[in-house]
């Protein structure tokens, strides 16, 4: 008998889900089965999503294609292009193509897709009239164009309205016919559909709304088309777009659960175990789908049970829609018609071109639809899939996330608009034209995926919505993962939230017991993941648990901030910014002693000393530490400064003592770990001089207490604080600010800075919870003041008598 | 410094310290005339020594974060093989791999940088 290795894996369908999933099932288990391709196609696999640039002559074919006849070879992979499969054999597990070649299986993938719905009247299988699907129909039209001048399109949605902008641009004389009133009805209302075909009027379309096509009326070739109202146009090539249905012969022919597609459970398997389903010809909790992002979030569900590790899940896809029509900026997602029981908020300048609609139910976004200005459709998706409670913004919501004090890129809204050599990225110098590039070339489809290539969008983030964009327009729909579920990393499938839960739930106490309860992917996680459950052990556990020294990052080993050329800087904490002549001349003494190259005054009122090497670092601090200098953590995701002003002591203004309240929170609050940096500012009075109201707790004075403020920023996202509360006493000040502090310790996601936490969960939760509810508020502050306990030791005193010798010494000197 | 390609002479080995010197996911670095060293410890006590220089921007890699058989850069995030020097895709780049060894417990380092 044949011995055999691998079991065989048969893919019916060599489309963009189909080879997602093999590309997906290589990347996590390369040598399971031995793969074999069958596809109607004569290609490769291309990108089915950009036939319409390709049709608007702003790509060819080859830029396209995904995967050519290498990638398979490469893979070991047999490809059948051009081969049909005729028939599945489920009680031989065979698979028989038109020309007679057959392959067993042991599992069987269909990804048949979904074929175009041809109207059945009189004349529909005429020369010249074709729908709108592959490279072959692209190729029809192109034809045409240079040969005939009239073109109609059949379906005034999605795909018709490409066809028609691509026949327009390849110089045809276009005639769009609507069954309905109103253009792309499913995705967009009367307004937005209106203002869309006044625009593409203006390119020149045509449009014949609310009419039925009765015949195609021609002999040898289509000549016209006659509507039930008697008219009659002439044309020499129509186009049908009129929908898409899942591609189920095969399968209900083999005898496979079908309803409207190929029925699959949420592990993408058929009624047949042995046969998988992914992509368009698939019906999942009585949803199809026919854009790219679910089609993924399929492929790697799918990848992972052929894979045989069996843990991951398809729940669903939440999809938005762009219209891939260059110039014309149109978003849609949800349910944006609404009912009885949503309300919708509109914002319509019909003069400047700009519409947008949110459906709300329950203060909860269910739909958006956006003409003219899209910057904000990520922003509202996510804040749809997220299900956000946007009860707090919704006054401003229509405004956009600019107006929420996301300076990050003003005004700058429109990328369809802008030039290939302008910057998208800041931190990284990356143009329009470089992500573009990267997203057609290198074949990408996620933000993750841009990220990792060209690096826009993965330092500072400010730009993820132009980004996000950039991907939306070039592929024509936005990328969703799974809707509700962010993984912590790429090590897991659980999110922050599930694994804080477990860490308390079932007293998980070190990183290795989290990694086996939540079976973690990789033997010892990483640089993500790690620092992570490191701060959320410690902040669950504050008494016992032991800091794992390995998983934090280097500034925290090294209690300093590692510098661009492996130097560090040094800045010792200055209590409320107020310092004495004595202090000064002691640091002035400490940096010359150690020839310190600069010494640099920080935003944070204090002083910095750059350019010091790791090996001093020990002795400088024991230095520091005798002139009674503690560590200031401004390498740490810890509490950072308090900044004052100086308050009523001296300034005429001044309502009350701004510079004790700033030092006594200083002193609460020094030494406990954040999930990311923290800085606070108290101001003597409302001129705020201390910029209170940027800080992620800001306290300013008045004549009558004080005001308390949360959630600002004044980094790459300005963003002000929101107004928390009014209190009287100093006492008061402290218990707010230790109970606001525990809130975010405990619930913010490591690495989330307190202005989109407070965005994400809500001002008015926070409100509930340090305001509102009293006891609440002093539980969060007991619990504050007792890991405190445990966290205000001055690293550096510890280390200049010699803990963690190792982290500043070299191994060896080989000279 | 030459490449030599093949295993080292015996006499080229220096003796640099214990494996119990080097954290498990941690490193230690070797300060030599051509510049840093950079001697990591895996979890289960694999030794691997690498240029101390990121290809990206020439962070130093030893107080980088140490996973699996990949150091993380502290500077920029790269994430480099411990074994070839490689950057994890997609980024490109790579950094001078050097022979190491431990043997009872104490670790050798060779200056020589293997070629392949």
């Amino acid at each position: 008998m044949e011995q055999r290795l691998n079991e065989k894996l048969v893919l019916i369908g060599n489309g963009m889900a189909g080879v997602r999933t093999l590309e997906e099932l290589l990347k996590i288990a390369p040598d399971c089965y031995d793969i074999t391709v069958f596809g109607a196609e004569p290609y490769g696999n291309y990108n089915r999503i950009l036939l319409s640039p390709v049709l608007a002559g702003e790509k060819t074919i080859n830029d396209i294609m995904l995967n050519d006849a290498s990638w398979y070879a490469e893979n070991g992979i047999t490809l059948h292009a051009g081969k049909a499969i005729r028939k599945i054999d489920r009680r031989r597990r065979k698979v028989i193509a038109n020309d007679g070649t057959s392959e067993s299986y042991d599992r069987l993938l269909l990804a048949t897709g979904s074929n175009p719905f041809v109207l059945p009247v009189p004349g529909h299988d005429l020369p010249g009239v074709i729908t709108f699907r592959d490279i072959k129909d692209v190729d029809t039209m192109i034809d045409a164009a240079q040969r005939f001048r009239h073109a109609v399109v059949i379906g005034g949605g999605l795909l018709g309205l490409e066809a028609a902008n691509g026949l327009k641009q390849r110089g045809m004389n276009v005639t769009v016919v609507h069954l309905m009133d109103t253009l792309m009805e499913r995705q967009l209302d009367a307004s937005a559909g209106g203002m869309l075909q006044q625009s593409l009027s203006e390119r020149g379309l045509n449009f014949i709304l609310g009419t039925e096509t009765q015949e195609i009326i021609g002999k040898q070739r289509v000549q016209g088309v006659r509507f039930k109202d008697g008219r009659e146009i002439s044309a020499d090539l129509v186009v049908m777009a009129i929908g898409i249905r899942p591609n189920i012969e095969l399968a209900k022919k083999a005898g496979i659960h079908c309803e409207r597609g190929v029925v699959v459970n949420d592990t993408m398997q058929t009624f047949d175990p042995r046969i998988y389903a992914v992509g368009e010809c698939v019906q999942h909790r009585r949803k199809t789908y026919g854009l790219v992002a679910p089609l993924f979030e399929q492929a790697k569900v799918c990848a992972n049970h052929l894979a045989q590790l069996g843990y991951a899940r398809y729940e669903g896809s939440m999809t938005s829609t762009k219209l891939k029509v260059t110039g014309i900026d149109l978003f849609s997602a949800g349910d944006f018609t609404g009912d009885d029981t949503t309300e919708e908020i509109v914002l319509q300048d019909a003069k400047g071109g700009i519409y947008k609609k949110v459906v709300l139910k329950d203060n909860r976004i269910q739909g958006a639809v956006m003409y003219g200005d899209t910057v904000d459709g990520a922003w509202y998706f996510h804040l749809m899939r997220s299900g956000t409670d946007v009860s707090d913004i919704r006054h401003h919501l229509l405004f956009g996330q600019a107006h929420l004090g996301d300076s990050g890129h003003g005004g700058t809204n429109a990328v369809a608009a802008m030039s290939d050599d302008m910057e998208i990225c800041g931190c990284n110098g990356v143009c329009k034209g470089d992500i573009v590039h990267a997203i057609t070339e290198k074949k990408l489809f996620t933000l993750e995926d841009v990220r990792a290539h060209t690096k826009a969008s993965s330092s500072c983030g400010s730009c993820t919505a132009l980004v996000e964009q950039l991907l939306a327009d070039t592929l024509g729909s936005d990328y969703s993962e799974s809707p509700r579920k962010k993984p912590l990393c790429p090590c897991t499938d659980y999110t922050h939230d599930e694994v804080r839960r477990g860490i308390k739930e079932h007293e998980l106490k070190d990183i290795p017991a989290i990694m086996e309860y939540f079976e973690w992917k990789t033997t010892n996680g990483c640089s993500k993941c790690r620092p992570a459950l490191n701060f959320y052990l410690l902040c669950a556990w504050p008494s016992d648990y032991t800091d794992d020294y390995q998983s934090r990052f280097i500034n925290e080993r090294a209690h300093a901030n590692i510098q661009k050329d492996g130097t560090y800087s040094v800045v010792p904490r200055i209590w409320g910014g107020e310092t004495t002549p004595a202090q000064l001349r002691a640091l002035a003494e400490i940096a010359e002693k150690y020839e310190v190259p600069t010494v640099h005054i920080t935003g944070g009122q204090r002083i910095d000393m750059l350019g010091v090497r790791k090996e001093t670092l020990p002795k400088i601090w024991g230095d520091l530490s005798k002139a009674g200098f503690v560590s200031g953590h401004a390498y740490g995701k810890a509490i950072r400064t308090v900044k004052t002003c100086v308050g009523s002591e001296w300034c005429r203004f001044g309502t009350q003592d701004s510079t004790s309240m700033g030092i006594r929170l200083e002193k609460m609050a020094w030494g406990s770990w954040m999930p990311h940096k923290v800085k606070m500012a108290v101001s003597g009075c409302p001129r705020n001089c201390a910029e209170a109201t940027i800080k992620d707790f800001g306290v300013v004075a008045v004549e009558s207490g004080w005001e308390l403020h949360v959630g600002g920023n004044g980094g790459v996202k300005v963003r002000a604080t929101d107004f928390l509360c009014h209190v009287k006493t100093p006492e008061e000040v402290e218990e707010h600010c230790a109970a606001f502090l525990q809130l975010y310790r405990e619930e913010a996601h490591y690495l989330e800075r307190t202005a989109p936490w407070v965005e994400r969960v809500g001002l008015s939760y926070v409100k509930k919870r340090v305001v509102e509810d009293g006891a609440d508020r002093r539980e969060l502050a007991k619990r504050f003041h007792y890991s405190q306990q445990f966290a205000q030791k001055d690293p550096w005193s510890e280390r200049a008598a010699g803990i963690d010798r190792h982290e500043f010494i070299p191994l060896k000197r080989v000279v | 410094m030459q490449a030599t390609g093949r295993e080292p002479n015996t006499a080229d080995w220096i003796e640099v310290g214990g494996l119990e010197d080097i954290p498990r996911l941690g490193a230690r670095v070797i300060e030599t005339p051509a510049g840093n060293i950079a001697v990591f410890r895996t979890a289960d006590d694999e030794v691997f020594a690498l240029r101390d220089k990121c290809p990206h921007r020439g962070g130093p890699l030893s107080q980088g974060i140490v996973y699996d058989k990949k150091v993380a850069c502290p500077l920029h995030n790269w994430s480099i093989h411990l074994d070839s020097g490689l950057a994890v895709a997609p980024d490109e780049g790579c950094t001078a791999v050097y022979a190491v060894k431990t043997e009872k417990g104490r670790i050798y380092l060779s200056l020589a940088t293997k070629s392949d």
